[in-house]
């Protein structure tokens, strides 16, 4: 698939209209007759990142499949919200398990399918960070392992926001979680740890290994779309802010996200056998302080007293990030 | 076909025979000889419309199974002792939605200390996840009970666990009459989910339940498992109208009726049970056996009824509950309420110890005079445990 870069910077936020794309380019959730996975009357959160997130991926993978897309959620928040017994927000073939098990689940339903001979039919998997990172590791990792016929997409909202955002192994340094709490010598959640999952799965050189935000839809959707045309275990991390655990104002939910970006804190990458093939470039690089200060899980470095030590520790994550993805687009270009 | 046939590979042609169409399974000794059996048969092309996946872990190969069955696929794993406790959030999982996965337990010991060798403790701590569970006696039965297995479970919804003993059975060459392609596809039809992942019919499965309606989701659970202790007989019954040989059904009473004392037991035991029952026999004494072959769900009626004109019970089991005795004993006691019958509990062959007959016939003696006690463990080394004991109070 060939996508054509787009420079409309038209408006101060960056955002690209459908008004200044061919219409064919132009995007399907704006289309009367979309595929609607996740339908509304969820019980998500206002301005809830993993709402917006799993709408848009779903949808662009039923797309691709004909509408032949088998789900496997785990444990979290999206499944809570959109499936209080007896209503469901699916509209899509879907299964809960539990709250480690989703990838596994996953290869179970691609088994079925194969000795079926219904491999029309595709698997999405999905979770949380906490199911993905933490308790569904090892059943991701034996997953990407086989190789089986699964796409597997990470929304990370960097805590446990279901059971009432404690720390996972994708909370950031420096974050207030409720067991990092705001206090101490060193408040918030420690440096040096965490799992970087998307390099995780690039070690495990299957086909397709991509980060995307829910800043940019349309490179979620053209992820999902590309992911979809390949077989075997391909993976999709996607950055979805969380208000309720992050601090943040709910109309801010996309933005923060292109903020993540845009300072170099959450790279958008692409990476196929090992390798990255494709990371998504930034025009002006900006300070983690602006990302970092819209949010009160970061609040104890600005007040009472402002921690420059601990946001230039962060600058400098986000910088590191810059060089090794290549991230900033070229004077020349 | 009659073959002189290790256990595990019965149990394995037995189930490759039902058309499984997803297998998975995480190594633990003592049930790698049923899966590699398996593996084989879908590798060499043996077993077509078979897919065998090798997980990372005993939680994986439940999940699996979980998927595979949610999509109307027949599945199987097998597993053992710590392996069970690893998978046992899926396995509960499993029941509670209501998928018919089939799973060889090889009973092993649970530690620590770590133990590999066979008693009851695995599926024992597992008698109140959802599953029925059927214990087999001997190969034959083993191999039997997996055929019957896919067709309780589909009937019901229902997943069932055959237990065969670790070594004992699964390891054990002898002849057995292994079941036939054309006898199984005579007796058990394909797999029609109750409900299934369909893209053109989309459901919603494993949905969050609340308090309003949880009681009543577990209720009919409860009743649909208690509607297995109709279906298993009768499916034993179709069974021997294929087959021509009886196997499976809730108990087997031996030389029960009419028996001053009676012994309980499951598995392999068995057996020996009866070698010692009827030696005992011919020294004139009123004894029998009854053989509990469903243990869940737990065919109260019956072994009421098999027992009610009992003198005394001898439960021997291979597994306890620390601190309070034995397990089958205390759903004895529930069977036997209001009858005045002694009830003798023996713990017996824990982590792989040889239950003799002569220990046995010891047992039995001491029991139909009542100068046994009301929990035995069977050959336990006293004084070395009275010694072990004394040392820690001297400590404390």
């Amino acid at each position: 698939m060939t996508t054509a870069p787009i420079k409309f910077y038209q408006v101060g936020s960056y955002a690209i209209g459908n008004r200044l794309l061919p219409s064919a380019a132009g995007s399907v959730q704006s289309d009367a007759d979309r595929t609607n996975a996740l339908t509304s009357g969820h019980r998500a959160c206002q301005g809830c990142g993993e709402a917006l997130g799993a709408r848009y991926a779903l949808d662009a993978a039923m797309r691709v499949a004909n509408n032949k897309v088998i789900t496997v959620n785990a444990t979290g928040c999206l499944e809570v919200f959109s499936t209080p017994y007896p209503e469901t927000s699916w509209r899509i073939a879907w299964l809960h398990s539990l709250f480690g098990n989703a990838p596994a689940v996953a290869t179970g339903i691609a088994a079925a399918l194969k000795a079926k001979g219904r491999t029309d039919i595709r698997v999405v998997g999905q979770g949380g960070d906490g199911a993905t990172v933490d308790i569904g590791f090892g059943a991701l990792s034996g997953m990407f392992e086989r190789n089986d016929d699964v796409l597997y997409i990470c929304y990370d909202n960097e805590a446990y926001m279901n059971t009432g955002v404690q720390r996972s192994g994708a909370t950031p340094p420096a974050a207030r979680t409720s067991t990092t709490q705001a206090v101490g010598e060193a408040p918030g959640n420690v440096f040096g740890q965490g799992k970087n999952l998307p390099r995780i799965a690039m070690a495990h050189e299957i086909p397709y290994v991509a980060t995307a935000t829910v800043a940019d839809l349309r490179d979620l959707e053209n992820k999902v779309e590309k992911a979809m045309q390949m077989r075997g275990a391909r993976y999709l991390h996607v950055l979805v802010p969380c208000p309720l655990g992050w601090g943040s104002q709910s109309c801010d939910t996309v933005k923060i996200a292109r903020l993540a970006t845009e300072s170099g804190l959450f790279p958008v990458f692409e990476a196929e056998r090992g390798e990255v093939t494709a990371s998504k470039k930034i025009r002006r690089q900006v300070p983690v302080e602006e990302y970092l200060k819209l949010q009160a899980r970061y609040g104890h470095l600005f007040s009472p007293k402002r921690r420059d030590d601990v946001i230039d520790h962060l600058q400098a994550m986000a910088d590191r990030n810059i060089v090794r993805y290549d991230l900033l687009e070229s004077a020349g270009e | 076909m009659l073959k002189q046939i290790e256990g595990s590979r019965a149990v394995a042609e037995a189930v490759a025979v039902c058309r499984p169409e997803v297998i998975c399974a995480y190594p633990i000794s003592p049930q790698t000889h049923i899966v590699e059996g398996l593996s084989r048969m879908v590798k060499s092309g043996e077993l077509l419309g078979c897919e065998f996946v090798n997980v990372e872990s005993e939680f994986a190969a439940m999940s699996v199974a979980i998927g595979a069955s949610a999509t109307g696929a027949r599945a199987y794993t097998a597993t053992a002792s710590q392996g069970l406790l690893y998978m046992i959030e899926a396995v509960y999982n499993a029941s509670g939605l209501g998928l018919p996965i089939v799973m060889t337990v090889a009973n092993r010991a649970i530690g620590g200390p770590i133990n590999i060798w066979n008693d009851h403790s695995d599926a024992m701590s597992q008698r109140d996840c959802g599953w029925i569970q059927l214990y087999a006696e001997t190969n034959q039965e083993a191999a039997d009970l997996h055929v019957q297995a896919f067709k309780i479970a589909e009937e019901l919804s229902l997943p069932v666990m055959v237990c065969m003993d670790g070594f004992i059975l699964t390891h054990a060459y002898e002849q057995v009459d292994v079941p036939e392609q054309e006898q199984v596809d005579k007796f058990l039809p394909p797999f029609v989910p109750r409900q299934v992942l369909d893209p053109a019919n989309p459901v919603s499965i494993g949905a969050m339940v609340g308090p309003e309606a949880f009681t009543e989701v577990r209720y009919i659970t409860h009743a649909n498992t208690l509607r297995a202790l109709d279906v298993i007989p009768e499916v034993a019954k179709e069974f021997e109208g294929v087959f021509h040989r009886h196997s499976g059904g809730l108990i087997r009473p031996y030389k029960c009726a009419g028996a001053e004392t009676v012994v309980i037991a499951l598995g392999s035991m068995l057996g020996t049970i009866k070698d010692v029952v009827d030696e005992q026999r011919e020294a004139g004494v009123s004894i029998g056996v009854l053989g509990i072959i469903s243990f869940r769900p737990f065919p109260f009626d019956v072994v009421r009824t098999a027992l009610r004109n009992a003198t005394r019970v001898i439960i021997i089991e291979k597994a306890f509950s620390l601190g309070i005795g034995g397990i089958v004993a205390e759903n004895i006691r529930m069977a036997l309420a209001g009858i005045d019958i002694a009830k003798y509990t023996v713990i017996a062959g824990l982590g792989g110890r040889q239950i003799t007959k002569a220990s046995l016939h010891e047992l039995f003696e001491t029991a139909v005079t009542d100068d046994l006690r009301a929990l035995t463990f069977l050959d336990l080394d006293q004084e070395l445990v009275d010694t072990e004991i004394a040392k820690t109070r001297v400590q404390s």
